[in-house]
């Protein structure tokens, strides 16, 4: 029992102060602009940035400080690179002349712009003005390059005891040896047979191994961390392409036979199936990119809610159950990030097997 | 206002064929434990199939509404 209270008491007092200390903030600065836009601030977390931001709070006159890390912008516009720091656009207030182009950050998108920098807006609040080709390092992609290191931390490190006698795993070693080995046995050998595995085991092993440690990282809420690498659709639809490469270029035989010419069905009814199996090969990979996109996307959606449930509110007392709700969707979260991983992996095998798959007689 | 009841017959749906799908593996392996892992990743593979249906419906109700 003091067990238990030794837990659960920091716990209401932690709840109830930190949110006196935000709730005080609200007061102060958003509360002269209006309502607190759960939406927005849902959205802007979600959806990638040209700043890596750290912190933000009031001050006491009611004006917003922040600390964050400007990226580097790199826009190919009408035929010219131009590199810059994200710094220079001062979180959007100030036009950036490059050359002579200006160029303005409005909610998180570069336009281009006259020296003025107006920005006509439609209906709905887009700006239609035209946007550069933009390639810059934002928030996703130094968050994608830190896990790229993480991995290739733990990997050299642990690949380099294999060199020599063989001997007893030790440290990383012994950590990663028996999920490789899963990997291996449970998903790709199964799959894919063993005759073949060798072939795709790199593949597979990359994909579960990137999807998991960009979905952990996605769910460190402080600085390093936070980004939505994983629930950002143009990075899982690379991963799918990925696959959807190595299951049609390593398609047997069998596997085209299957789709254009199924045996033991008459032709009459092949004009319906052809179509049907074509277009299966493209969903299957469209599947993939978008259950990882869906499943990490609407996990962080559902943090960000619990957590502006105390400002929608505008209570404390709903604060153990914000609190209390978000503890509980972290714990579900880091199970289906693992799970996410796993899944995707499992289907890129399961697909790749299907299509080298011969027939045997 | 359709795309929140059409949001809701997608929960309903995926939740039922995933609630079949575990009924299933979990019946299965009841009746024969010693193959609790190959019913595992049966399971796992048609529980995502569904899922995978049930997301086509999210992003499509998602780009109509």
């Amino acid at each position: 029992m003091r067990r238990f209270f030794r837990i659960v008491i920091p716990f209401i007092f932690f709840s109830l102060f930190s949110v006196f200390a935000f709730a005080g903030n609200e007061k102060e600065g958003k509360g002269k602009e209006g309502d607190f836009d759960a939406l927005e601030m849902i959205m802007h977390h979600i959806s990638d940035s040209h700043y890596w931001h750290i912190v933000s709070w009031n001050r006491e006159d009611g004006s917003e400080a922040e600390i964050s890390i400007p990226l580097p912008v790199i826009l190919i516009y009408d035929g010219s690179v131009h590199i810059f720091m994200a710094s220079e656009f001062h979180h959007g207030e100030s036009v950036v002349q490059k050359g002579d182009h200006y160029f303005k950050l409005y909610k998180d998108k570069i336009y281009v712009t006259g020296p003025s920098g107006k920005l006509t807006l439609n209906a709905d609040g887009v700006p239609l003005n035209t946007k550069p080709f933009d390639l810059s390092i934002t928030r996703n992609v130094a968050s994608m390059w830190m896990s790229v290191l993480i991995i290739l931390a733990l990997f050299i490190s642990a690949a380099r005891k294999y060199k020599g006698k063989p001997s007893m795993p030790t440290g990383m070693q012994s950590l990663l040896e028996p999920i490789i080995l899963f990997v291996r046995d449970d998903i790709v050998i199964e799959q894919i047979g063993e005759k073949k595995a060798d072939r795709f085991m790199p593949f597979i092993l990359t994909v579960f191994f990137f999807v998991w440690i960009n979905n952990l990282i996605g769910m460190v809420p402080i600085f390093p961390g936070g980004s939505n690498v994983s629930g950002n659709i143009a990075f899982t639809s690379i991963l799918a392409v990925f696959t959807f490469l190595l299951t049609n270029l390593n398609g047997s035989k069998t596997y085209w036979k299957d789709i254009f010419a199924t045996p033991g069905v008459p032709i009459p009814v092949r004009v319906i199936l052809i179509p049907i199996e074509v277009v299966s090969i493209f969903t299957k990979p469209f599947a993939l990119m978008v259950r990882l996109f869906a499943n990490i996307t609407a996990g962080h959606i559902v943090l960000l809610s619990l957590t502006s449930l105390i400002f929608v509110l505008k209570t404390i007392y709903i604060s153990p159950v914000s609190i209390g709700m978000s503890l509980f969707m972290d714990m579900l979260e880091l199970l289906v990030g693992l799970l996410q991983a796993y899944i995707f992996a499992l289907l890129s095998a399961l697909f790749i097997g299907m299509a080298v798959h011969e027939e045997e007689h | 206002m359709y795309t929140a009841v059409g949001l809701g017959l997608i929960v309903i749906g995926a939740g039922l064929g995933i609630g079949l799908v575990g009924k299933g593996a979990m019946e299965a392996m009841g009746r024969q434990p010693e193959v609790l892992s190959k019913i595992q990743t049966a399971m796992i593979i048609a529980a995502a199939l569904v899922e995978g249906v049930a997301l086509f419906a999210i992003v499509l109700a998602w780009l109509v509404s």
